[in-house]
């Protein structure tokens, strides 16, 4: 049977993890216990991160929210809406009630599935990810986290403890497709970020390619500054420009849920509505 | 290896430490006999072995023991309030929702937990929250239903 490490705090967490560098870190358990389960991991041991107090800690600092990796998705869903509507978005449609009461956001970024949810989220976002090791701590911003087939910039001997996520005032929007609304993995999604005081419109998507990446083709066509003062309409062609470089920018394969052609196809109107919706409220909002 | 020791409905259960890199699923039903969690995917798509740990719904199949150690698990036979029937139990049998039972359990502790939080749900709302309660018998209609029922509502008046 597995053995199971079980720090107190996080600095024994660390010491663990370079003294035990093949134990396999678990926090919620709605990734590694299923991976056991499937065979597809057979740890030598287990590092159970569950009971970290200070990674399950959350707190506002002047321009971002500092969430803990050891938050759960519930938290997140009904605790961030206000200042991380899109990151609330997203969590509140992973899994059932019972996955979000007991899934993380360290988790999530540590298994880095390329179908996850807040990941493109994060990406739009401009969040950073803080890696610490016995020795010392980095920031990784989220667009270098990813690497392709489900690696991490996650180093030897290093724990995820944290992501900083910054509060930008606009409006933001998570969409994805799904054989049905709860539980399944997305087909593809796109986050949507409008910073009004940048003056810049940021996306992500996932289930897209390799990795969740951003788009930064498609948010050069909003980079005009007298759009934004005149609040002007987008155009169909705008709009469909948008969509089709989402689509070019993906690479998606195809599996039991849906082709690549179907998922580009699906991307670019995602992508679509999703900044139509966004500029929209931008343009009725206060100036 | 330390004990594992988890209080389970208010009652204190323990095992040896060779259990801690099991799931709570597997040490209550088969250490501990609770076999009304149920075992059905073991990769928490189900809800059939969904539990209170410490009073946050979660599906015991995913839960490793060793992190449970300490807590308290609250299962289906520890809603009853003195011999009665929960709500959602009594509600459940009056609708006749129940065909061949195996996901009641599970199903109980996700709707009981709904209406603790949200005590008059709309139809929508119910379908959302029982999303991780499959049930292969019903066609969720009636057990839908029933949880309007315990709920004190109809669906006329949820208004969806």
């Amino acid at each position: 049977m597995t053995p199971v490490l079980r720090p107190r705090d996080w600095h024994e967490a660390l010491s663990l993890r370079s003294a035990r560098e093949t134990a396999v870190p678990i926090a919620g358990g709605t990734g590694v216990m299923v991976a056991m389960q499937r065979d597809d991991l057979r740890p030598e041991a287990l590092l159970d991160l569950s009971r970290i107090p200070e990674l399950r800690r959350c707190r506002a600092e002047a321009d971002h929210i500092h969430i803990g990796s050891g938050v759960t998705y519930t938290y997140i869903s009904e605790r961030l809406s206000a200042s991380l509507p899109g990151l609330a978005a997203a969590a509140g449609g992973v899994g059932s009630r019972q996955v979000r009461n007991r899934g993380t956001i360290g988790g999530s970024l540590g298994t880095a599935s390329a179908a996850g949810d807040i990941d493109p989220v994060l990406l739009a976002c401009g969040a950073d990810i803080k890696l610490t090791s016995a020795g010392r701590s980095r920031w990784v911003p989220a667009g270098d986290f990813y690497l392709p087939a489900g690696r991490t910039a996650l180093g030897v001997g290093e724990l995820i403890e944290a992501v900083r996520v910054p509060v930008s005032p606009g409006f933001q929007r998570f969409t994805k497709i799904g054989r049905r609304r709860g539980v399944v993995k997305a087909i593809c999604s796109v986050a949507m970020v409008l910073d009004r005081a940048a003056m810049r419109v940021r996306v992500g998507m996932a289930a897209a390619g390799m990795v969740p990446c951003r788009v930064p083709a498609a948010e050069e066509l909003l980079a005009d500054a007298a759009l934004w003062r005149g609040r002007t309409p987008l155009g169909g062609e705008l709009l469909e420009q948008f969509g089709r470089l989402v689509a070019r920018t993906a690479d998606p394969g195809s599996d039991h849920a849906a082709t690549a052609a179907y998922r580009r196809h699906a991307l670019a109107v995602l992508a679509r509505r999703g900044l139509a919706d966004v500029w929209g409220r931008y343009r009725e909002s206060e100036p | 290896m330390t004990q594992l020791s988890v209080t389970v409905n208010g009652k204190r259960y323990q095992a040896d430490g060779s259990a801690e890199g099991e799931s709570l699923l597997f040490v209550l039903r088969e250490r501990w006999g609770f076999t009304s969690v149920k075992n059905a995917c073991e990769e928490g798509e189900c809800g059939g072995c969904a539990v209170l740990l410490d009073d946050v719904l979660a599906n015991s199949c995913l839960v490793l023991a060793a992190q449970a150690d300490g807590a308290s698990v609250t299962t289906v036979e520890g809603l009853h309030d003195g011999g009665s029937l929960h709500p959602v139990q009594r509600a459940l049998l009056d609708e006749g929702a129940v065909q061949c039972g195996f996901c009641i359990p599970g199903m109980v502790m996700a709707a009981s937990d709904l209406l603790r939080r949200c005590p008059r749900p709309p139809e929508a709302v119910i379908r959302w929250e029982l999303a991780g309660n499959l049930c292969r018998c019903t066609g969720y209609q009636k057990i839908v239903e029933a949880v309007l029922r315990a709920a004190g509502t109809t669906r006329e008046a949820s208004g969806t």
